[in-house]
């Protein structure tokens, strides 16, 4: 087994629903999908955020998508209008989650090794 | 009504009040589309056209949608383009007045359907007296709690005002609160003739509008995946819906333009801003997210299929906007040696000052913008060598009093602090008051019975 962040194994997408943040995690390998739904769990995802949400964590699944959503609840400082966080709408929440780790078998880390990360230089 | 269109072609040109002012125009003049919706509204936005209406009687509408349709107007009346927007905020009149001044300055004959019936602000009161709560989705509390302070108040609209519209053959349709995706799908029900109780062809139709109303979000901006790869984004190619009477559809943008969309960049959007996703509920179908099959047909092509919906719920969803207090925010950069520390070590300063000066607050956020703004705890601490921070201070009141003295005490920092500060016309910060988003439900009949279409003509 080898640690790996989610950043080489799934893309994310997140926003706001007023004081909720929602993230979309999704498996660059759909055969990678079954990995992120075992680990990848609402428990896990309340402890990696820890004090930034405040409310509970839901989460839902897409198999089709090969992806997972969370809820985050009272994540947002208020929501909107109202946060005083330079993120107030949640945009790059899904950023702060691809950095959460997880175990995952050797053969699996080599092949998502380098993956989500740009080349230096590319840009 | 139906046509016998086999495809209908529905662009998407603007995801938001701000978006990209020449997407429209591409998509106008980059290839074949029968309908351009263009989506304006967020949670937050009728709040702000409504301040603006009260300066300006004539505001509360995107004044840039009629600027934009002065230059499109005769691409679109000779190319047969229909317009649906939900421009007309909390103006849609005078969003729909202004928008015939600009059809005779761009020389067109244009008809314009205008909805309204979405603002309930001059209904609450006897709502209320009714025994409707209007209570806050999120918290339970009702509506009467804040009243006094309530300053927008609009219905989301879902499709049926809009499809009676299109049957007037119009140009352009107008409306205020419209929710997003129905602009997209209200066409195709217009176009196909889907009976309302399709739950099934109306879901694949709020899909399409979901992929549609965020604009290039589906179609390359703000997508992950080897983002760096990701062809000339200066021209992105908005999405385009090539719906089916099937209710299946593709997703693409005109060739030649820039952008991506291929199975990951559609996913992304499909899983922006959405809750439960077996339930995305609409005021026309309850989407099953869960049964949205995609596949890539070529390049740029994404087909959708075999999506499957239940039918709306009885109520509506409001949306408010109240005045829930004063916020500020102010910035100072620290450099080199020992930014990090510098920058909370002001912050600290900063506190005390307002402690002795006895102002209280609600909330204070301190961030360092370039460390841990974004990502708070889960960066750990800044190494010693860190080339610059920006000190990031926010303050929040129910009063305005506390908040205007703020933004007195953050310049003053650059020579009464820790040194090596700049960037001290952002630490002036401007006092803002927060309009807050009261999510609520009302029966729909009771907006339904209230709805207005009627033809305007230049």
């Amino acid at each position: 087994m080898a640690r790996l962040r989610l950043v080489h194994l799934a893309h994310a997408r997140s926003g706001d629903k007023g004081d909720t943040a929602n993230v979309g995690l999704i498996a660059y390998d759909p055969a990678h999908y079954g990995i992120l739904r075992e680990h990848v769990t609402a428990a896990r995802v309340k402890a990696h955020f820890g004090g930034i949400v405040r409310g509970n964590v839901e989460r839902f699944e897409l198999p089709n998508l090969h992806a997972l959503n969370f809820l985050l609840h009272g994540a947002l400082d208020g929501g909107g209008t109202v946060s005083l966080m330079s993120d107030a709408q949640g945009k790059v929440m899904s950023t702060a989650l691809l950095r959460m780790e997880i175990d995952v078998p050797d053969d699996v880390a080599r092949a998502a090794q380098g993956m989500g990360l740009a080349p230096r230089g590319t840009a | 009504m139906t046509s016998g269109r086999r495809v209908l072609r529905v662009a998407s040109g603007q995801g938001f009040w701000g978006d990209d002012l020449e997407a429209p125009v591409r998509q106008v003049e980059g290839g074949p589309i029968d309908y351009l919706m263009l989506d304006y509204l967020a949670e937050v936005t009728m709040s702000i056209m409504r301040k603006q209406q009260g300066r300006d009687p004539e505001a509360g509408y995107a004044r840039d949608f009629v600027a934009l349709m002065e230059r499109i107007f005769p691409a679109c009346v000779t190319k047969g383009i229909r317009v649906v927007t939900n421009a007309g905020g909390v103006n849609p009149r005078g969003c729909a007045q202004a928008l015939i001044g600009a059809a005779r300055r761009a020389g067109v004959a244009a008809r314009v359907a205008l909805v309204t019936g979405d603002d309930l602000m001059d209904r609450l009161d006897a709502l209320l007296a009714a025994g409707h709560p209007l209570a806050n989705m999120e918290t339970g509390a009702g509506l009467e709690t804040i009243r006094d302070r309530v300053r927008s108040a609009n219905a989301y609209l879902g499709a049926r005002p809009i499809v009676e519209a299109l049957s007037h053959q119009p140009h352009v349709v107008v409306t205020g609160r419209a929710s997003d995706a129905a602009l997209t799908y209200a066409p195709m029900i217009h176009e196909f003739g889907w009976k309302w109780d399709d739950h099934d062809r109306i879901s694949s139709g709020v899909v399409a509008g979901h992929i549609n109303e965020c604009g290039a979000q589906s179609t390359g901006g703000n997508s992950m995946p080897e983002w760096w790869t990701v062809p000339d984004l200066a021209t992105v190619g908005f999405p385009i819906i090539e719906a089916e009477p099937s209710g299946e559809f593709v997703v693409t943008k005109h060739p030649g333009s820039g952008g991506r969309v291929d199975r990951r960049t559609v996913t992304e959007q499909l899983v922006y801003e959405i809750g439960d996703p077996k339930r995305y509920i609409t005021p026309d179908a309850v989407a099953d997210f869960t049964t949205i099959g995609l596949e890539e047909i070529g390049p740029d092509r994404v087909r959708v299929r075999g999506v499957k919906g239940t039918p709306p719920p009885d109520h509506l969803k409001v949306s408010v906007a109240y005045q829930n207090g004063w916020k500020a925010v102010g910035t100072l950069t620290y450099t080199w040696p020992d930014a990090a520390e510098k920058a909370r070590a002001a912050a600290r300063v900063l506190r005390e000052r307002l402690d002795r000066l006895g102002l209280r607050f609600e909330a204070v956020r301190t961030e360092l913008v370039g460390w841990d703004s974004t990502h708070g705890h889960l960066v750990g601490e800044p190494p010693a060598d860190l080339p610059e921070v920006q000190l990031r201070v926010g303050v929040r009141s129910q009063d305005q009093a506390p908040v205007e003295r703020f933004t007195r005490e953050m310049v003053p920092l650059v020579l009464t602090g820790p040194p090596s500060a700049t960037g001290y016309a952002g630490a002036r910060a401007r006092v803002q008051e927060i309009m807050a988003y009261w999510p609520a439900l009302i029966p729909r009949d009771l907006v339904e019975s209230a709805l207005r279409v009627e033809v305007i003509t230049a």
